[in-house]
């Protein structure tokens, strides 16, 4: 799109950086989240918690707990199972526990559930609560989980002799070993990518309110995909009467999401079932240790990957074997075709021939989970390994990390490009993000400053990283969760005022929906985004979709926004050849009115066509303006982008100082240049913090550590850099915007462009790989093993 | 559990509970006064969603009884806009995109608004660490720095 826009700053459609509509309500406090609901009657509930990893439950005493006043209940697995309710299905088609009614399977699962009349006294009720347990041999690593002789963990299945969930390979795996054997360069790393929490900073919860008159369960709750929740609620709970039509999600204000809010965990079951059984409204909001301990992880993915060339340094064959660790259950949140989501998207931005990735998904005494944190389905995963073997192939063969790139990238007169995995890339010009990236940071002034500091003993490095998103799930004859397409949706009136009531299928967790889906209608319809009302997140009155992760709202539900505007136009257009008695073909449109071809000046605007709609509609013709769209996305979208890295090392404290980085992002067309801008800058920081700071462990017997902001280390301002961005603009061919989705490109890309910086950093001292996160701890050690610590 | 009656003024106007000795601020403001603009992020006085000024001063009201702030002057995010007029830092959080989900907004704005009222022309690092007391999961923090100057200027 042109950097100019087509309307005005009043209308305030694509490529105006208006002030968002939905921040006065927050910056006054008067946002609407999950723990502001307070109803009539309200009582509190309070989770017991598994202090050991693998344990059989022999006993649970609620007597002394039933005693502290203003404790109403304690319900248990036993409970639970006379509803049948003590499992639940995953959204990958596994099973997990609601309450447990034999073993637990790790550290901090839900044992229990106190309901109280305050929070207070729901906790006091936690603590009275005794529990024996017989401890279990604990199994923490996947790789030993999977050697035959390994306690097999889920003794639930009858039919089940192992830990593995499943074995997943796509490629060509003949080709690709013929290859890498006949390759001139082979690189070979084993890179681990450690669990990791979204940490959003607020915790999961909700208020359940089951009318016992009426049976109609109303659940305020904190979820990225209200309607997929309705529909898993009726699956789960439909036996004891909980019927589709019965049950209404309201998904209020959202205190962040980046997919640690799409899977549904068991307090929000426990809560529905809390509430069905007292006919009382139920809270329940986890603290802090419970959302780092229980809810759903990310990552813990073992990957062990080839890279291969050929004599002239082309990149020949990539291949990928991978071990994924998903704790006790597959929660994952992937489609269900892709078991380990779009991980093979590995091929990344380069024009690789042959490839062939497998995937072994394993059960462990650990959360379950495997689900996002900033990004769709894996390609964080996929993007630091295709971006840190290129490198560490580049080291081998002693060619620039960026030169090795620019030669093998896929060509911009390239796209649609095929990948060896499948996908069509929609399109690209991943060379001119990376030398526009080489320019703002000053690339070959960086490399002699290096040269010279090197030769002083100063450690200062540089990093690239060029990736490739895939985002935007996704086509219904591919994509689905539990059967559900991977459509979305948006429901648009016109008033006959002209104003606009807009509906969607997606929850913002503050990507701005409010404002950015206002200016696509504004775009569309020429009808101010400040005369626009966006509304998300109650399934009573939006229209059905799968919900906002994986960078989705704007690929999928921002294409339906655009094409129900469109719809209302070409509806519009009928009114006003009515009004101006001309033919349809002698109207010409431009932002806000149609006019006659040849006589501008008549002309009738939005607001006039909208009032007649309702008022002076031609015969025939059904009264209102008004249009509905499903879209189900006919590709996914390729963001992209080329990120470069500084860092500094100190020799002392193995510190690493991120001192510039700047991100080159494309997105396609641009909605809002601002909000565009602050989705890199709050991804950016969501790369550094793994690549330098977070990480969730477990010792041997099964004890997370990491598993509070004491010692998860969330990034502060101060080891924030201060980014620098820009962007290039490659539309998508096929989205009706062009548009391709951003909010998780920058997580995506970040960690390794920071890896590969402080490798790069430490080559020359025969440096090949480092793990994420980079500690100082880590980098000290390597120092001192050198011989270079001061 | 002992009750004590608190008195204590918030945003202005006096209040008072009766509140158990162990009732933390947090939850005075929340539950009983229904001032639901101050948020809960952690258990460990990390996250700073919290934050409030206690006379004049940035606490994380998580980690401060109710019973200690008896007698004292409160501020929340409510009391920073005047007579329906934003508050500079609330302009500024506005005006350079500060804010995204909304949820630390409140204690960010209140513990830029209290570095602002100790100096009036803070630099880029003094800002930094000011708020580092503060976590935001969504701006990477860039517009957040640009808001608190964005209100110093306006304030000077």
């Amino acid at each position: 799109m042109s950097s100019t826009p087509r309307t005005s700053p009043e209308v305030g459609g694509m490529g105006h950086s208006i002030r968002r509509k939905e921040d006065p309500r927050f910056l006054r406090g008067q946002g609407q989240y999950v723990d502001d609901v307070v109803l009539p009657g309200m009582v509190y509930m309070d989770i017991v918690r598994s202090p050991f990893a693998h344990a059989k439950i022999r006993r649970i005493d609620t007597s002394a707990a039933l005693k502290v006043p203003g404790v109403l209940a304690v319900i248990t697995g036993e409970t639970l199972a006379q509803y049948k309710l003590h499992w639940m299905p995953t959204l990958m088609s596994d099973t997990q526990m609601v309450l447990p009614t034999e073993k637990v399977m790790y550290q901090a699962q839900e044992v229990a559930a106190v309901i109280a009349t305050s929070r207070y006294t729901a906790a006091d009720g936690v603590a009275a609560v005794e529990v024996d347990y017989d401890p279990l041999p604990v199994v923490v690593d996947p790789f030993k989980a999977l050697e035959p002789g390994a306690p097999v963990l889920r003794t639930d299945k009858p039919d089940k002799k192992d830990n593995r969930i499943f074995h997943w390979e796509t490629g060509d795996r003949a080709a690709t070993d013929r290859a890498i054997k006949e390759a001139a360069a082979v690189v070979r790393q084993r890179i681990y990518i450690p669990r990791i929490h979204v940490a959003s900073i607020e915790t999961c919860g909700c208020v359940a309110s089951f009318n016992k008159t009426d049976g109609k369960l109303t659940v305020w709750m904190t979820t990225q995909a209200p309607h997929a929740i309705r529909t898993v609620f009726a699956l789960v709970a439909g036996h004891v009467g909980l019927s589709e039509e019965r049950i209404r999600i309201i998904s209020p204000d959202i205190g962040g999401g980046f997919g640690g809010k799409v899977p549904v965990y068991p307090g929000y079951v426990i809560a529905v079932a809390a509430s069905v059984v007292t006919g009382l409204p139920v809270k329940w909001i986890e603290d802090r240790m419970e959302n780092l301990q229980a809810d759903s992880f990310a990552r813990d993915y073992h990957m062990d990957a080839e890279l291969a060339a050929d004599a002239s340094g082309r990149i020949t064959a990539l291949r990928i074997k991978t071990v994924a660790d998903h704790g006790y259950a597959d929660a994952a949140a992937n489609p269900s075709k892709f078991p380990a989501g779009l991980f093979s998207v590995c091929t990344g931005s380069y024009d690789i021939k042959n490839a062939f990735v497998e995937v072994d998904g394993v059960y462990t005494n650990k959360p379950p989970g495997g689900i996002a944190y900033r990004c769709s389905f894996r390609v964080t995963e996929a993007a630091h390994a295709i971006e840190r073997m290129t490198d560490m192939l580049a080291q081998e063969l002693k060619v620039d990390a960026a030169e090795f790139r620019l030669k093998n990238f896929i060509a911009a007169d390239k796209f649609p490009y095929r990948s060896a995995l499948g996908w069509e890339y929609d399109s690209g010009n991943y060379e001119g993000a990376l030398k526009k990236a080489m320019d703002q940071i000053g690339y070959a002034a960086l490399r002699q400053e290096q040269a010279e500091k090197r030769a002083r003993g100063e450690l200062m490095g540089i990093g690239i990283s060029s990736f490739t998103e895939i985002v935007g799930a996704g086509p219904s004859k591919h994509f689905d969760i539990l059967g559900i397409k991977m459509f979305d949706s948006c429901e648009l009136r016109v008033h006959p005022t002209g104003k606009v009531l807009a509906r969607f299928g997606t929850k913002s967790q503050g990507q701005g929906h409010e404002t950015t889906y206002a200016q696509i209608i504004a775009e569309e319809l020429g009808i101010p985004a400040a005369h626009i009302q966006v509304e998300e997140g109650d399934t009573d009155t939006a229209p059905y979709g799968l919900g906002t992760y994986a960078s989705r709202s704007t690929p999928v539900a921002g294409a339906a926004t655009a094409i129900a505007a469109r719809k209302v136009r070409d509806k519009a257009r009928k009114i006003a050849a009515h009004l101006l008695e001309v033919s349809e073909d002698d109207l010409v449109w431009e932002p806000g009115k149609f006019s006659v071809k040849g006589a501008p000046a008549k002309s009738k605007t939005i607001q006039e066509i909208a009032l007649a709609a309702y008022t002076n509609h031609p015969p025939g013709m059904e009264a209102g303006l008004e249009a509905v769209n499903y879209y189900d996305p006919p590709n996914l979208t390729f963001p992209f982008g080329s990120y470069i890295c500084v860092v500094d090392l100190d020799r002392g404290t193995g510190e690493v100082k991120i001192r510039r980085f700047v991100a080159i992002d494309d997105c396609g067309n641009i909605i809002n240049p601002m909000i565009v801008q602050g989705q890199v800058h709050g991804g950016l920081t969501m790369g550094m913090a793994p690549a330098l700071l977070e990480e969730i462990s477990y010792d041997e017997s099964g004890n997370v550590q990491g598993g509070s902001f004491m010692d998860y280390l969330v990034p502060t301002a101060v080891e924030t850099p201060k980014w620098e961005t820009g962007h290039t603009v490659t539309p998508s061919p096929h989205h009706p915007l062009g548009a391709k989705g951003v909010g998780e490109s920058a997580t995506v890309g970040a960690p390794p462009a920071i890896a590969n910086a402080v490798v790069d950093a430490l080559a020359h001292l025969g440096v090949r790989h480092i793990d994420i996160p980079i500690t100082p701890e880590k980098v000290w050690r390597i120092l001192k093993e050198k011989g270079v610590a001061e | 559990m002992a009750r004590h009656t608190v008195q204590l003024t918030v945003n202005g106007a006096p209040r008072s509970a009766e509140v158990e000795s162990r009732l933390l601020l947090v939850h005075l403001l929340r539950d009983e006064f229904r001032l639901t603009g101050t948020h809960i992020g952690c258990d460990t006085t990390h996250c700073g969603a919290c934050t409030v000024l206690l006379d004049g001063v940035p606490v994380k009201s998580c980690t401060v009884l109710a019973v200690q702030a008896d007698g004292r002057q409160v501020q929340t995010v409510e009391g920073l806009a005047r007579d329906g007029a934003l508050h500079p830092i609330q302009e500024g959080f506005m005006q350079e995109h500060g804010l995204q989900c909304g949820f630390c907004t409140p204690g960010m704005m209140l513990t830029g608004a209290a570095l602002l009222e100790r100096t009036k022309s803070p630099g880029e690092d003094e800002i930094r660490r000011a708020i580092s007391g503060n976590l935001c999961r969504c701006t990477g923090y860039v517009n957040i720095v640009k808001a608190v100057q964005h209100a110093a200027a306006k304030m000077r």
